[in-house]
């Protein structure tokens, strides 16, 4: 509103007044809309976890949150670096491990756990239960995040670091990568997780 | 809108979470505008899950959730139309 043209005594705006109200309208709505617009043309939402552990129980969290993920819409990396590899190692996967030492909320006492062979019956009892439970295996789903689109990728560096061969992983698991590209996922992402 | 609209059934009983809320997207791309989707769980999160899920998938309207009981088990039924 130009300073020489004051609402009416009666407090009503001048014809003048509310033509140029209706063109700053204007023109934010067409503002707002072409940033909608910009908004909606950009990539799907993305999320990259960078998973790290191999253990049966930490094996789950990150290939559940990504199926779930990409049933959501999103486009979901996977980056298995370190022990995490092994959740990606077709052959190990099917055997991943479970230590009861120092993992106070097992129900064993430390010098009972730490005997030879406690960490694979631990492993076994652990797998029955989530057999019991109706929970799918680690194969099932990364079978099924990678039906979901599901970038499922193995550290170049690690793969070399722990003697693994290519071939070893699961069809379908992305070889050849490393911290520069987890971390152009990452920076892209809208959500960024490390388990 | 009535259960007997389903056009589609997806059956997942005995499967647990995250397998009904994928397996629902699955069936629920394949489906033709106006369809029905009835998916049966015997998961009792998939409640919350199912849900959360067609809340936050574009085209997606749940028409409808139940609690029944199949053969002594707990089953939840959920109703899913995908937008014309």
């Amino acid at each position: 509103m130009s300073a020489d043209t004051p609402p009416s005594s009666d407090g009503e705006f001048s014809p003048d007044d509310l033509a140029e109200l209706r063109e700053q309208i204007e023109a934010l709505e067409t503002e707002v809309s072409d940033l909608r617009n910009e908004v909606d043309e950009g990539s799907a939402d993305r999320m990259v976890i960078i998973a790290t552990k191999g253990t049966l129980d930490m094996a789950y969290p990150p290939l559940i949150l990504a199926s779930t993920a990409a049933a959501f819409g999103y486009d979901v990396t996977v980056f298995h670096t370190f022990w995490g590899l092994e959740i990606l190692h077709e052959e190990n996967s099917k055997d991943l491990g479970l230590s009861s030492v120092g993992n106070p909320n097992m129900p064993l006492p430390n010098a009972i756990a730490a005997l030879p062979g406690m960490d694979r019956m631990t492993a076994r009892m652990m797998r029955n239960r989530i057999e019991d439970n109706d929970v799918a295996s680690i194969e099932e789903l990364i079978e099924t995040s990678l039906a979901s689109g599901v970038d499922l990728q193995a550290c170049q560096m690690t793969i070399d670091l722990l003697g693994y061969d290519e071939d070893d992983f699961y069809d379908g698991v992305t070889t050849g990568v490393g911290a520069a590209s987890a971390f152009q996922d990452m920076a892209d992402a809208d959500i960024q997780l490390l388990v | 809108m009535s259960t007997e609209t389903a056009t589609e059934t997806l059956d997942v009983k005995g499967q647990n979470c995250p397998m009904p809320v994928i397996k629902t997207k699955g069936a629920f791309d394949g489906l033709a505008a106006g369809d029905v989707l009835e998916v049966v769980s015997t998961d009792s999160g998939s409640m919350s899950d199912i849900k959360g899920w067609a809340e936050s998938t574009e085209g997606a309207e749940l028409v409808d959730q139940k609690e029944a009981t199949e053969d002594g088990t707990p089953v939840y039924k959920h109703y899913v139309r995908k937008a014309e």
